[in-house]
């Protein structure tokens, strides 16, 4: 692990409104083809520091690195080429409401690729297919259901084969199967295209699933407590406010 | 997904191994964005031999691939199964079959899929009329849910919150005084030049103080706070209650029991039919100050004998029909801001159209009442 460049590397960062910190001291690394979660109770600033990662938000104070490269200190159009690595999944899909399925995940694809319009299709039914919507190509975002949005913003997330995934709250409003489904096509992506992904999220049941390291960010204390694997946290961690949040509030003493 | 150093170009190549088996073999860089093979040539060799009933594949060396080798593989299968020819995928990479199957997991939504609908020009005419037709019950509905919620209003009994109202005044009141005050202005500069040119040649100077004291009164002090607002304020308030709808918040009032024509409709009305009047007066006098510069600077009219002839003119009567039409307009252009707002469908989209489709209905609803309005005032003598 040590010999690898971390994918992405948070560096001393503190993120802040103006002069209202909301986490200071962020330290950790995120390896490439690992599937990382940030969590935390609510309002500990998990999707705060999603759109720190994603370039939305500027650190008061620190950097993000990708494979080394400092993401802040970058030219801006250094940036945007690591921005085109990514992909993103917003908390409610985040599709463009006056586009089809097909033309939300036909746009960046036309926009920085050279493909043709049919190749641009096909890629386009193959990333709806991917998700389960097989033949939604042209219904409009507000004709189908939140669950099927959000599979349809993983497409567009998917378009370009990003290195790196980011995942805000992918299972919120998802009914069981289909959180199943969504955690399971994240595996899927990892270990078959080798993404890296990072998923913001509260869902215990998908953080011991898909999560191979994690990251845990405390309101109180406004600082991460640690990081580590979210099952040897649960089962080991010296910190009780993590124990208690990983066994959903029943007596650390007696869970396992 | 790692790029291979020597970009070795995708290839495939198609050999009949046995009677009926085909062997696909791929090898090189499988990735979009440096071009992947076409279809074409397999499926001309499958179409030659129509007896090859199985299709199996080899890798031969493929640094990399990504979307680029899903996609052909994806439709090689389609043709596969429209052809009854059985694919035997374990000569793929295992990562490639998984996802191979993950996209062929959930089948296609029996008649999701929909076919581009091309309506002929008679059917287009047909359904707009048809839809038109549908939205007037609509209209008159939301019309006497307004005016049933004036009634409780009146006997104290609807529910809005007075800081709302008193915000809404501020916003379409004293914040449109600039605007307001800018466009009446010119209007009656206008008036006055215009009257001036013709009224000169008869040597009648002094009555471009009547025609702009009754042409602002009577009618352009109303319509042009009419229209001003209808694209200010109108606007707001359709794109405000959009967006409501979008966020369903119009539902969370619904399901607290609490109207929404009573919570958001009336206090937006009520700002207007009181604004509107006031703003329609400010309006008069700023565009008379117009008529006066133009008078007293190009014709030699003193400042004085225009503001008499102005008084000698304009009679309270004319001020009335005009405070009266502003009144009426105000409505108008609230209810116009509102139905389309609430009509709003649950998109960004649908929120730009409800904001330009309450500025049009606002600007018609204003020009038809005022027609309504001159032939009235004519026919009552006013």
């Amino acid at each position: 692990m040590a010999l690898t460049v971390p994918r992405i590397t948070i560096q001393n960062m503190t993120m802040a409104y103006g002069n209202f910190v909301i986490q200071r001291n962020l330290d950790f690394h995120i390896q490439p083809g690992e599937i990382f979660i940030i969590m935390g109770g609510s309002g500990c600033g998990k999707s705060t520091l999603l759109r720190h990662l994603i370039g939305l938000l500027r650190p008061a104070l620190g950097d993000v690195l990708y494979d080394g490269e400092s993401f802040w200190h970058a030219a801006p159009e250094e940036r945007e080429r690591l921005m085109r690595r990514f992909g993103v999944l917003y908390q409610s899909g985040a599709l463009w409401s006056s586009m089809t399925l097909a033309e939300n995940v036909a746009l960046p694809l036309g926009e920085y690729t050279d493909l043709s319009p049919r190749q641009i299709r096909n890629v386009v039914s193959l990333k709806l297919a991917l998700v389960g919507l097989a033949g939604f190509e042209d219904f409009y975002p507000s004709e189908i259901s939140g669950g099927m949005r959000k599979r349809a913003g993983l497409a567009r997330a998917m378009a370009l084969d990003p290195d790196i995934l980011f995942f805000d709250e992918p299972s919120a409003g998802l009914d069981p199967i289909s959180s199943r489904r969504l955690d399971d096509l994240i595996l899927e992506l990892r270990d078959s295209l080798g993404a890296t992904v990072v998923v913001v999220t509260h869902e215990l049941a998908s953080i011991f699933a898909i999560g191979d390291n994690c990251v845990f960010l405390d309101a109180e204390t406004k600082t991460m407590l640690a990081v580590g694997n979210p099952k040897t946290l649960r089962d080991a961690s010296p910190e009780p406010k993590i124990r208690t949040f990983l066994t959903r509030g029943e007596d650390v003493t007696t869970t396992a | 997904m790692d790029t291979a150093n020597t970009p070795l170009p995708a290839v495939v190549h198609a050999r009949q191994v046995t009677d009926d088996t085909l062997l696909v073999q791929l090898a090189g860089n499988w990735q979009l964005q440096r071009g992947v093979p076409e279809l074409t040539a397999i499926q001309q060799k499958l179409a030659d031999t129509s007896h090859i009933r199985r299709l199996t594949f080899e890798i031969l060396d493929m640094p990399a691939w990504d979307t680029g080798l899903l996609t052909f593989l994806l439709q090689l299968l389609d043709y596969c199964q429209h052809h009854q020819i059985t694919v035997d995928q374990s000569g793929l990479p295992e990562g490639v079959r998984r996802l191979l199957a993950l996209a062929t997991a959930v089948p296609e939504r029996e008649g999701a899929r929909r076919g581009a609908s091309h309506l002929s020009w008679l059917a287009q005419v047909g359904t707009s009329t048809l839809t038109a037709l549908r939205s007037a019950p609509e209209l008159f509905k939301f019309i006497g849910e307004a005016c049933l919620t004036f009634g409780r209003f009146a006997l104290g009994k609807a529910r809005y919150r007075r800081t709302d109202l008193v915000l809404l005044l501020q916003e379409c009141g004293a914040q449109a005084l600039g605007i307001v005050a800018l466009i009446s202005f010119l209007v009656g500069l206008i008036l006055a030049f215009m009257g001036a040119v013709q009224l000169r040649q008869f040597g009648a100077q002094i009555y471009v103080a009547d025609l702009v004291g009754l042409g602002m009164t009577r009618e352009m002090g109303a319509i042009m706070t009419g229209v001003i607002i209808a694209g200010r304020t109108g606007a707001a308030f359709a794109a405000q209650l959009g967006t409501m709808q979008v966020n369903e918040e119009v539902d969370a009032l619904i399901t607290m029991g609490i109207p929404p024509m009573e919570f958001l409709v009336l206090p937006r009305m009520l700002a207007l039919m009181l604004m509107m009047p006031l703003l329609c007066v400010f309006a008069d006098i700023v565009g008379m100050l117009g008529g006066l510069i133009v008078a007293t600077g190009l014709l030699d009219i003193t400042l004085l004998e225009y503001l008499n002839e102005t008084q000698r003119a304009v009679h309270l009567v004319d001020c009335g029909v005009g405070l009266f039409k502003s009144v009426v307009f105000g409505a108008l252009v609230a209810l116009a801001g509102c139905l389309r707002g609430m009509q709003c469908g649950r998109s960004a989209a649908a929120v730009g159209a409800a904001a330009t489709s309450a500025v049009v209905t606002g600007i018609v609803w204003i020009i038809a009442s005022d027609g309504v309005f001159a032939v009235l005032t004519e026919r009552l003598g006013l």
